[in-house]
């Protein structure tokens, strides 16, 4: 049992390790209810894995983990969806939990893409197929939201959006969020608490305390032009047909 | 105007078409087609040992195939070699070897044609039973693993981070396979149920926009190629697993007219 009733996740010195090579190690941190902690860093930082670990799917871990919770919505930095498995929106959202239509309509409403909900999966828009993945992580109202890059590829109004929208969802429901996040602006105004990543934390805190850090000045000094352009220029989830979702 | 092996015959291929149907949905949605085929070829090993020792042959098929999976699933954790390179090894070996002690079983007359390409007029009421019951059962369990498996086929991290357990679901589908394969064995034979799991699934595939028709049509598609491939078998007096596989490839190749028509309405 958590002693504090807030606590909906907790890492506590997590590693993960891939054919011997450390994709991230040492990891605190604690996600409570209706507060949003943002993960930065530059590519290859472990901020996936780190939400990987916090979700349960990486098991042989180092450290420890302790999830409170398992209403959890997740949405993965990659999907692909496979064209033999044919899916339509709507099956898309009753996936891990069976809902109500009314609840389907509404998260796919607040999302803005309820006239998708009998498209089939393969035929939307990257940013359309983002859209319904947000949807379907809020629709079943959980108590712990881990967001990985929510609105890659979505326009720019779309984008501002959906992070008012996520704001919004963290206060109505008073559920916790776990955010990746490459948007250091949207980062800096809409976090609770900041865990700058690379191999490890370099440091963390408030956002303000966080950009006043002198490594974190040094990590986003020298690469944050080169990680907004990969950003800018990559492509979004891959619609791959073939094999398993890899990490970068 | 039917004999009664026929009526027979005709219980028995559709109680396995309503197993084989959504089954074979997920063999195809998941690719394990070729993960099918091995357990298929032990399955020879499984019918000799039923003989050998006097087993029933579908108990013993399905114990059979379930160790050759569960070895299948630790040599792929213990070793480098590609999964495919591993069900090969495993298909042919079993294949092999269970064709070599039928050699030492000299004392028991094998029809290896039955065996290989079933003999769907030779069912007995206790195989009827065995489809039906076994059958049933396993429905009931798929119904029951329903959303982890099929979370898990869709996104298996999705499925793991939202708690759904899908490795507990993937082992109770391994052994679900192992279990049609055991009851449809006599029916259309090893080396041809595989193609009574995957054909009426892509045809269905071919006709559907969402799982829950791809299930209903590849179940209907199974009832009617064991319904022609039947008649047809009685008819023009062809072996009946064959008959069957046959319809459906019939079925499969009608239903790419529809894929053709919805293109051109597209364009």
């Amino acid at each position: 049992m958590s002693l504090d009733k807030n606590i909906l996740v907790k890492l506590k010195d997590a590693g993960f390790r891939q054919n011997d090579k450390w994709l991230v190690k040492g990891v605190s941190l604690v996600v409570e209810k209706g507060k949003i902690v943002t993960l930065i860093g530059p590519n290859g930082s472990g901020k996936s894995t780190t939400a990987k670990i916090a979700l349960g799917i990486y098991k042989k871990i180092d450290g420890k983990v302790e999830k409170y919770t398992n209403k959890v919505g997740y949405v993965p930095q990659k999907v692909s969806i496979d064209w033999t498995l044919p899916l339509r929106v709507n099956d898309f959202m009753v996936l891990t939990e069976n809902l109500k239509d009314d609840a389907i309509n509404e998260a796919l409403s607040l999302t803005g893409v309820e006239h998708l909900k009998n498209k089939n999966l393969g035929t939307l828009s990257g940013g359309e197929f983002q859209r319904v993945l947000l949807a379907r992580a809020i629709s079943k109202k959980p108590e712990l939201l881990v967001l990985d890059e929510p609105v890659q590829g979505v326009d720019f109004t779309g984008e501002i959006a959906l992070y008012e929208l996520i704001k919004k969802i963290s206060e109505e429901l008073n559920c916790g969020i776990l955010l990746i996040s490459h948007d250091l602006h949207t980062v800096m105004s809409a976090t609770d608490h900041v865990v700058c990543l690379n191999g490890h934390v370099c440091c963390s805190g408030s956002p303000i305390d966080v950009a006043k850090n002198k490594e974190y000045k040094v990590l986003f000094g020298e690469q944050a032009s080169q990680t907004l352009s990969i950003y800018e220029h990559r492509h979004d989830h891959v619609h791959s047909h073939e094999g398993d979702i890899k990490k970068n | 105007m039917f004999d009664d092996f026929f009526i027979r015959a005709l219980v028995a291929g559709i109680g396995v078409a309503f197993v084989t149907g959504p089954l074979g949905c997920f063999v195809v949605w998941r690719r394990l087609s070729y993960f099918g085929d091995t357990l298929a070829h032990s399955a020879l090993l499984g019918v000799t040992m039923a003989y050998s020792f006097e087993l029933n042959i579908a108990v013993s098929v399905f114990l059979i195939s379930s160790i050759i999976a569960l070895i299948l699933i630790q040599l792929q954790k213990k070793t480098n070699l590609p999964g495919d390179a591993l069900l090969g090894l495993l298909a042919h070996s079993s294949l092999a070897v269970g064709l070599v002690v039928i050699g030492f079983l000299t004392f028991i007359r094998f029809d290896i044609m039955g065996l290989l390409f079933g003999d769907i007029l030779a069912v007995t009421i206790d195989d009827l039973l065995i489809i039906w019951i076994g059958g049933g059962l396993i429905l009931l369990v798929l119904k029951l693993i329903w959303k982890p498996l099929f979370a898990s086929t869709v996104n298996y991290e999705l499925a793991e981070a939202e708690g759904l357990n899908p490795d507990r679901a993937k082992a109770i589908f391994t052994i679900l396979m192992a279990a049609i394969i055991a009851i449809s064995i006599k029916m259309v034979g090893l080396l041809l149920i595989t193609g009574m799991l995957i054909i009426p699934a892509a045809m269905a595939r071919n006709i559907s926009d969402n799982p829950r028709k791809m299930i209903i049509f590849s179940i209907i598609g199974g009832l009617l190629s064991v319904i022609i491939g039947l008649f047809s078998s009685l008819e023009f007096n062809s072996p009946s697993g064959p008959s069957i596989i046959t319809a459906s490839l019939i079925l499969f190749i009608l239903s790419l007219l529809k894929i053709k028509q919805s293109i051109h309405l597209k364009n």
